[in-house]
């Protein structure tokens, strides 16, 4: 009786399990499962239609039907790959680089829990709140490279840049033999740590969609002729879908309904509430007129910002995360844009790439033990003595620049690759009529 | 016959409207339109880029009146699409051959 009762309070506690015969729970805590099966669907729900809207109302009229075939061929495409390998190489037992083929074709993802990762989520459940990451994190390149790419050549692009720079960083950041798995791989040569992905999924999509953007070259016509959002609503729109589905982003991180799950989802508030408020006052104070977008852009940097320190920094860590990301990524897409005169269309760059990478910083210097124990039980990597002795912001500078090279390298291949082969741009005429009737065959207005 | 065409600002359809109804006029044609004058147009700035936006949204209307009702019937277009600030549009009067109600087939006055 007390051995069942000890595997009941492992439940509610999550914690693991002894092994013990005289158990009756045979498979996965049904709580924690709930909680990751709402957070796959809110994850998925970001992209679909969340990021589709606010990339979606933020181009010209002609190409808005472009940016929604793009997110939803990503989340195909996606799928696929994540069921054939993606899956497996990101969480089975392999190098610190890459996983092996133990669950291609999602072999043997079934409904026990996967013991490395979780006690009592489902291994299926969990595979697939992960997917889910993996789709959005490609769907944010579209940002930067919008209105002027070929369908063919993103879809190409996408399909080569998740088996090439995803899979292999997920697994670094994720994998419970990666290189960089702080809490969790004893072995990790660098023991940093990414809550939820501000370096896997900001960091890697951002980095990636400047070089991209810089290969590809500027929109036709770009800084002569007008480039105004076509519907505003729209993207405020998919901004408040964005925000919602990141409470299963980053309180879903958790990998259970537990205590940290708690704090991920407070702290997930407080930043994007501050930074949203923060970016808006910045732009009052230069141009005394607070925008729609401004707030919008505001609550994605704080998402973005938030990201990897969710489950580690107290309310207060937060807010100044909050304040900081209302106002660095604010002045690089106001000023440091214009400056360089890159063509990020939708500041891709500017939001997840400079996001991301103050997110990853911030969180070495933020992360707080008394949050997160966990932080304290990883001794054998030295996570727990660079927390203590305030070194683990340096070990999160070697994680952002392996993350920063992987992405900027792989990204710079394959895309020249792809140029060599087939192209990226589409015809002039059809760049200037529009990706949608061109490219589709359809236009997202009927007037 | 004439054709009067305004172009007025959007928000003083509505009066412009009434000011004819209460003159008698039973018919018109409104289009939403966009263009300047003087006034120009606004910028608009996202994300710091800046966009000049030239051509400003307006209101036409189009309608035929009898010669005799012609004066009277700008005179109430004038005086409802006032506001006395720049931007406030413009009314051209030009003559017409003729008109045909087509359910009926008459024509000239008796049509408009």
């Amino acid at each position: 009786m007390e051995q069942r009762m000890a595997d009941v309070e492992a439940y509610i506690n999550n914690t693991g399990r002894t092994p013990d015969v005289a158990s009756k729970v045979a498979g996965p805590g049904p709580g924690h499962n709930a909680w990751l099966l709402t957070s796959s669907a809110l994850v998925l729900f970001m992209t679909l239609p969340g990021l589709a809207l606010f990339y979606g109302g933020l181009v010209r009229k002609k190409n808005v039907l472009s940016v929604l075939a793009q997110c939803m061929a990503i989340t195909g495409l996606v799928t696929i790959l994540w069921w054939l390998v993606g899956y497996s190489f990101v969480f089975s037992h392999g190098s610190p680089f890459i996983g092996n083929l133990q669950f291609a074709f999602l072999d043997g993802v079934d409904g026990m829990p996967n013991t490395d990762y979780s006690y009592w989520v489902s291994q299926n459940v969990f595979s697939m709140f992960q997917l889910m990451f993996a789709i959005i994190t490609p769907a944010l390149i579209v940002g930067a490279i919008a209105e002027r790419m070929k369908f063919t050549a993103i879809v190409t692009f996408i399909a080569l840049w998740m088996l090439v720079v995803y899979f292999p960083l997920a697994h670094m950041v994720w994998g419970i033999d990666g290189l960089m798995n702080g809490v969790w791989n004893p072995a990790a040569k660098i023991a940093a740590i990414d809550f939820a992905g501000g370096m896997v999924v900001h960091m890697s999509s951002g980095w990636s969609a400047l070089v991209l953007c810089l290969i590809l070259g500027p929109r036709l016509g770009f800084g002569k002729e007008p480039m105004a959002p076509h519907n505003m609503v729209l993207c405020m729109v998919g901004t408040g879908m964005l925000w919602v589905g990141w409470y299963g982003f980053n309180a879903g991180s958790a990998v259970a309904a537990d205590v940290i799950a708690g704090a991920g989802f407070l702290n997930t508030t407080l930043a994007a509430a501050v930074a949203s408020f923060s970016w808006a006052t910045c732009e009052y104070i230069m141009r005394k007129k607070a925008s729609v977008l401004g707030f919008c852009s505001g609550a994605v940097a704080g998402l973005v910002v938030i990201t990897p320190a969710a489950g580690f920094v107290t309310p207060n860590g937060a807010v100044i995360i909050g304040v900081l990301a209302g106002v660095i990524p604010f002045q690089f897409c106001m000023r440091l844009k214009a400056f360089f005169g890159y063509d990020d269309a939708l500041d891709t760059f500017g939001v997840h790439a400079i996001g991301g990478t103050l997110g990853a910083l911030l969180t070495g210097i933020l992360a707080s033990p008394t949050i997160n124990p966990n932080l304290l039980a990883a001794k054998d990597n030295g996570l727990a003595a660079a927390v203590q002795n305030g070194t683990l912001w340096i070990t999160q500078c070697k994680a952002i620049g392996v993350t920063l090279v992987l992405s900027v390298v792989g990204t710079a291949v394959i895309a020249y690759g792809i140029k060599g082969l087939m192209g990226l741009r589409p015809s002039e005429d059809v760049e200037q009529q529009g990706l949608d009737i061109n490219e589709h065959g359809e236009e997202g207005y009927s007037n | 016959m004439k054709l009067i065409i305004a172009i007025i600002k959007p928000f003083k359809l509505e009066e412009v409207k009434e000011a004819l109804a209460e003159i008698g006029i039973e018919g018109m044609t409104v289009t939403e339109v966009k263009g300047f004058g003087r006034q120009k147009g606004h910028t608009e700035i996202y994300r710091g880029s800046e966009y000049t936006v030239d051509f400003l949204p307006k209101v036409k209307i189009e309608l035929v009146v009898a010669d005799e009702i012609v004066s009277k019937t700008v005179e109430a277009v004038v005086k409802a699409a006032k506001t006395g600030k720049i931007g406030d549009g413009k009314v051209f009067v030009i003559g017409i051959e003729d008109a045909i109600r087509i359910r009926t087939d008459e024509r000239g006055d008796a049509a408009i």
